[in-house]
């Protein structure tokens, strides 16, 4: 049994937009599998709820010219499970699938992942490294959001109040060519939140790195690109030199901390092996990327 | 035929895959009320105050009791048999609620509604004051002098303090020796973390008897306890334990018994639950006892061990709960490991603000097997001697005496079973193959072993009870006080009694729920000792079974009696073929004969006063990521030596589950709590018990060294299987990487402190 005071069922964004303006109380709630365990600890906030679960508007895969849209409703596994996410994207479904279990990846969306502003968010390290934009639906119109500065603290996003956050809009022009990967470090292999979440894309021309992209999660108080450790692998080759100077870059853009869940000097650790192992897992994938 | 030695399918396994099988809460109860339980947010102090109107003002809140309410008598929660000697029971700390709280989670009101929502909900509303009083979390602090007393019986903290030696003078022994090596060791306070969570509801079905359902281990000894905790006769309680999901020995406690009981008592009859949530499992009710260990062994230059001498402090937390029996019991089984060594334990047992610790599967001996197990492979490393044969060296052989209690081991297949082991997962070539690796990704085997016991004999009575019935159609009602917990006991028993009769297994019906008014009487699931102890009584209670019957076919038929006998559900003639009754035709003869017979029941209870010892090894393969701090267990195996094996699929079930909890606690479960006792990791997320996906494939493997002392050859098995494998993880992970790891659990987090040292 849960503290629930109402719950109201939105049949389309533009009513929930209305439902959440009518009721400034209430809080959006999707998969539930964050709101339910808040609600679980007599969290006072999550008393009045919005609820967008299994709206049929916000669970899509789709093209639109050059760009792949994706539903902030879709669940994990639907994303998994997308041919789209697949061929295009593949990154994105590679991290959906280290999210917990799989009830919880049956019911948890990847709109919600992003929109609570977790700093341990599965999705936010790829989706840092997939640059998509943000469609957001609010009392004042729709506007699109970059991902970039979209977190702005630890469980706090650039939403407003009231805003809808339903999908995202990937630039696939941009992203030819890029080699991404992803990997979870947490202590479990499964049913687990990272301890660090650690994303690279790598596009390689002529032996150098033509561009780099590395994200992290719970490095700092939000996930985070890693601009110091980029800079250093730019124009470069992918060898034990570059990487020492990837590395030595690298502490310049965390700011992991120490908590009762692990210490600074651990996370630093493995951030270190993380962005090595996933920097050079990306470039060969990018080596051996067929063009979309 | 023999039913003994081969796999049918548990005879509760459709029923549970089913959901038909009916646990505490599936079993409704018209007007049943909720309680929830007001827990303290501190880990040691006294309330000053406490208001309970803005609780009993709430909406659907019924009732609110506080420390003030409650009997003032102390009661004992550990599930242990009713002592003779006033000075061998249990200690009793404990009232139903207190003012002077001892750890984070303790009790000081409960509050009754009509539904769990609105006693949680009124539970927060209920305001205590509390005086905090220095929070006394580790052996530091509890023992230091002046340290502020947990409970006023208890001087210095230390709930018991005893000394044991045996086998020679460990002292001479130890100056004596070519070489001594030690070490200090620690392990982890962890959790049961049984699916089904803590769960009781009681109600009155007369003026002075009060019915308990519970998920409990231990049915005969919660009735004993309620009656002690309310001052009322125990015949006036009745406990029932339905289908149970899982107790590890936080069941063999009385932990929500006497308070539903109480609650249905002050109100009038009216039926009452507690079902505790998993936070609340984790914070009050029992763990493991951490254990802090300072060790020698005495050896000569070939290796043989001379003497153990080992230093343990238990911390028990804030109630004795099984107290100082844990320790105690893992000082009395070890002996039987290597028995040709001396062996001095000294044992001091202290109370903490912390979570109390009762009994966890292994009691103790995975703690103590942990010191003796790693103090082994500083011997070998000392020596440069393969560790197995270092420890084939100097482990039991059957004839050996028992320095503990100078009785002969008779069955003592330890040595077999590492042998075995070693051929399974290929030692020799592979300890070779591993040594001196230097890269980021290593390989290491290790290897550990232990010795267990049968049962609590002779630290308790050790009494089991079996009842026997020949229904109307020729099916066997089989009713055993030891209670199913989801092990398989069940269908073990039915084995036996379908070996003991010759009457097929699917002939039976077994009871699966106790009812401490009417199934014979047993003292419950624990000690890995319900198939031993059971095993006399069911043999007793089928030799007279079987007498009734042929008594009867003989008086109907006229054969004579000693020219019968039963055969595969049948009264057959001296030829084994002729068949003067199937059992069907005599059991309706039995009860509707004008002149003759009467329904057929047998019955027996029997006490065991033997108690041999078992034995078992893991071997594993570990896969270290250095750069990542992270053990991988690639290989696995449990060689058991358990005497014969009743039901081979149940037993590797048993063991596959105990290595699943082993590795648990080599690699991933601690309970953590900040400097002011609270407990930080409450839940299943944030307390890392190991999934699926963490553990390998588990093996295991038994030599079935018959013991003939036991009419079926068997010995226990329940516990061991967690014993072993956190030392011979350890043991791995030396291997692979050089480094020497001297607590557990080792988590990425300790790897990294030792890495960092070592400079890898």
């Amino acid at each position: 049994m849960f503290d629930l005071r109402e719950l109201r069922r939105a049949r389309s964004v533009a009513e929930a937009v209305q439902l959440l303006a009518d009721h400034p109380e209430a809080r959006l709630i999707a998969g539930g599998t964050d709101v339910l365990v808040k609600l679980r600890h007599f969290d006072g906030q999550f008393r009045h709820l919005v609820d967008i679960h299994n709206l049929p508007e916000i669970k899509f895969a789709r093209l639109e010219g050059d760009r792949l849209m994706v539903g902030a409703g879709l669940t994990f596994a639907e994303t998994i499970d997308s041919p789209l996410v697949k061929e295009y994207i593949p990154v994105l479904g590679e991290a959906c699938a280290t999210v917990a279990g799989p009830q919880i990846r049956n019911m948890g969306t990847v709109g919600g992942n992003i929109a609570n502003g977790a700093v341990s968010a599965d999705t936010a390290a790829p989706m840092l490294v997939l640059e998509p934009e943000l469609l957001v639906s609010g009392p004042e119109g729709r506007r699109h959001l970059s991902i970039h500065g979209f977190h702005t603290g630890p469980g706090q996003v650039a939403l407003k109040r009231g805003e809808v956050l339903f999908g995202f809009s990937f630039d696939l022009k941009k992203l030819a060519g890029l080699g991404a990967c992803y990997y979870k470090y947490a202590m479990r292999s499964a049913m687990d939140i990272a301890t660090i979440g650690c994303a690279a894309g790598v596009k390689m021309e002529g032996g150098v790195i033509k561009e780099a992209r590395l994200a992290l999660t719970v490095a700092a108080p939000t996930p985070i690109r890693c601009p110091g450790a980029e800079a250093a692998a730019l124009g470069r080759p992918l060898n034990d030199e570059t990487m020492k100077n990837i590395l030595a870059a690298l502490e310049g853009d965390i700011k992991p901390r120490t908590s009762w869940r692990a210490t600074r000097e651990f996370r630093v650790r493995i951030i270190k092996a993380l962005a090595e192992r996933m920097m050079r897992a990306a470039a060969e994938r990018a080596a051996g990327r067929v063009q979309p | 035929m023999t039913t003994i030695g081969i796999s049918p399918n548990r005879l509760d396994a459709a029923a549970k895959v089913s959901g038909k099988a009916r646990y505490t809460e599936d079993l409704p109860m018209a007007g049943l009320r909720h309680a929830v339980i007001v827990r303290s947010p501190i880990a040691h102090g006294l309330v000053k105050s406490i208001d309970i109107r803005p609780a009993l003002d709430f909406p659907g809140v019924e009732a609110v009791f506080t420390y003030e309410d409650v009997p003032e008598a102390l009661y004992p929660t550990a599930g242990h048999p009713y002592n003779l000697l006033a000075e061998r029971r249990d200690v009793a700390d404990r009232r139903l609620l207190t003012s002077h709280v001892r750890h984070f989670g303790d009790e000081v009101a409960v509050v009754v509604a009509r539904d769990v929502l609105t006693a949680a909900k009124g539970a927060r509303l209920v305001k205590a004051e509390y005086e905090e009083m220095p929070a006394l979390l580790d052996r530091e602090s509890a023992l230091a002098p002046g340290a502020a007393l947990i409970h006023e019986h208890a001087p210095g903290n230390v709930l018991r303090h005893t000394v044991s030696e045996h086998g020679g003078s460990v002292d001479e022994l130890l100056k004596k020796a070519d070489l001594v090596v030690e070490g200090r060791y620690k392990t982890p306070m962890v959790q049961h973390c049984h699916m089904e969570t803590a769960v009781s509801y009681a109600y009155m079905d007369d003026e002075d008897h009060i019915v308990v359902v519970s998920s409990t281990q231990i049915p005969q000894i919660a009735r004993r306890v309620v009656g002690q905790a309310l001052g009322l006769p125990w015949s006036r309680i009745r406990v029932i334990k339905p289908y149970l999901g899982g107790g590890f020995g936080n069941k063999q406690d009385v932990l929500l018994e006497p308070m539903v009981a109480f609650l249905t008592w002050k109100l009038g009859g009216v039926p009452v639950q507690i079902a505790l949530t998993r936070e609340e499992c984790f914070t009050s009710t029992r763990t493991r006892h951490q254990f802090d260990g300072e060790a020698k062994l005495a050896l000569t230059r070939d290796g043989v061990f001379t003497a153990f001498d080992l230093k343990v402090w238990s911390r028990t937390g804030a109630y004795a709960s099984h107290g100082h029996s844990i320790a105690a019991a893992a000082g009395s089984k070890s002996p039987y490991l290597y028995p040709r060594a001396a062996l001095r334990y000294d044992a001091v047992t202290y109370y903490a603000n912390v979570p109390s610790a009762g009994a966890m599967r292994g009691y103790g001996q995975p703690q103590v097997t942990f010191i003796m197990d790693c103090l082994v492979e500083e011997a070998a490393q000392a020596l440069a001697m393969d560790p197995l044969e270092l420890r084939l060296k100097n482990v039991a052989r059957s004839g050996d005496v028992s320095p503990y209690n100078n009785q002969t081991i008779y069955a003592a297949g330890i040595y077999e079973a590492l042998t075995r082991g070693s051929e399974l997962i290929d030692w020799r070539r592979k300890r070779e193959f591993y040594k001196n690796q230097t890269g980021p990704i290593r390989r290491g085997l290790g290897v550990a072993c232990c010795s267990y016991g049968s049962n609590t004999y002779p630290a308790a009575v050790e009494l089991a009870g079996a009842r026997l019935i020949l229904n109307q159609d020729g099916r066997v009602t089989l009713a055993v006080g030891a209670t199913e917990i989801g092990q398989g006991a069940d269908t073990a028993m039915a084995q036996l009694a379908s070996h003991a009769l010759d009457v097929p297994l699917e002939s039976f019906h077994v009871v699966t729920n106790q009812d401490t008014d009417h199934t014979p009487f047993d003292t419950g699931a624990y000690a890995s000792r319900q198939c031993y102890t059971s095993s006399s009584a069911i043999a007793a209670a089928a030799r007279e079974f079987a007498g009734k019957i042929l008594d009867l076919a003989a008086l109907l038929s006229g054969v004579p009696r000693d020219a019968m006998r039963l055969k595969d559900g049948n009264i057959v003639g001296s030829d084994g073929e002729h068949v003067v009754f199937t059992l069907a035709e005599l059991a309706l003869q039995s009860y509707y004969h004008l002149d003759h017979g009467a329904p057929i029941v047998a019955e027996a209870a029997h006490k065991t006063r033997l108690n041999p010892p078992v034995y078992c090894c893991t071997f594993v393969e570990v896969e270290v990521d250095m750069p990542l701090c992270r053990v991988a267990v690639k290989e696995a195996w449990n060689i058991h030596d358990s005497g014969r094996i009743i039901n081979p699929k149940l037993a590797s079930g048993q063991v596959h589950g105990g290595m699943g909890m082993g590795l648990g606690w080599a690699l991933y479960e601690e309970m953590l709590l900040d400097e002011k006792g609270r407990v930080l990791n409450d839940n299943l997320l944030d307390y890392k018990m190991p999934a699926i996906m963490d553990l390998p494939d588990l093996d295991c493997a038994f030599v079935e060294i018959i013991d003939p002392t036991n009419p079926y050859g068997i010995r226990a098995l329940g516990e061991p299987p967690l014993v072993t494998p956190a030392p011979a993880v350890r043991n791995a992970v030396w291997h692979a990487t050089g480094v020497k790891v001297d607590e557990i659990p080792i988590t990425p987090k300790t790897l990294f402190r030792y890495l960092e040292k070592a400079g890898l």
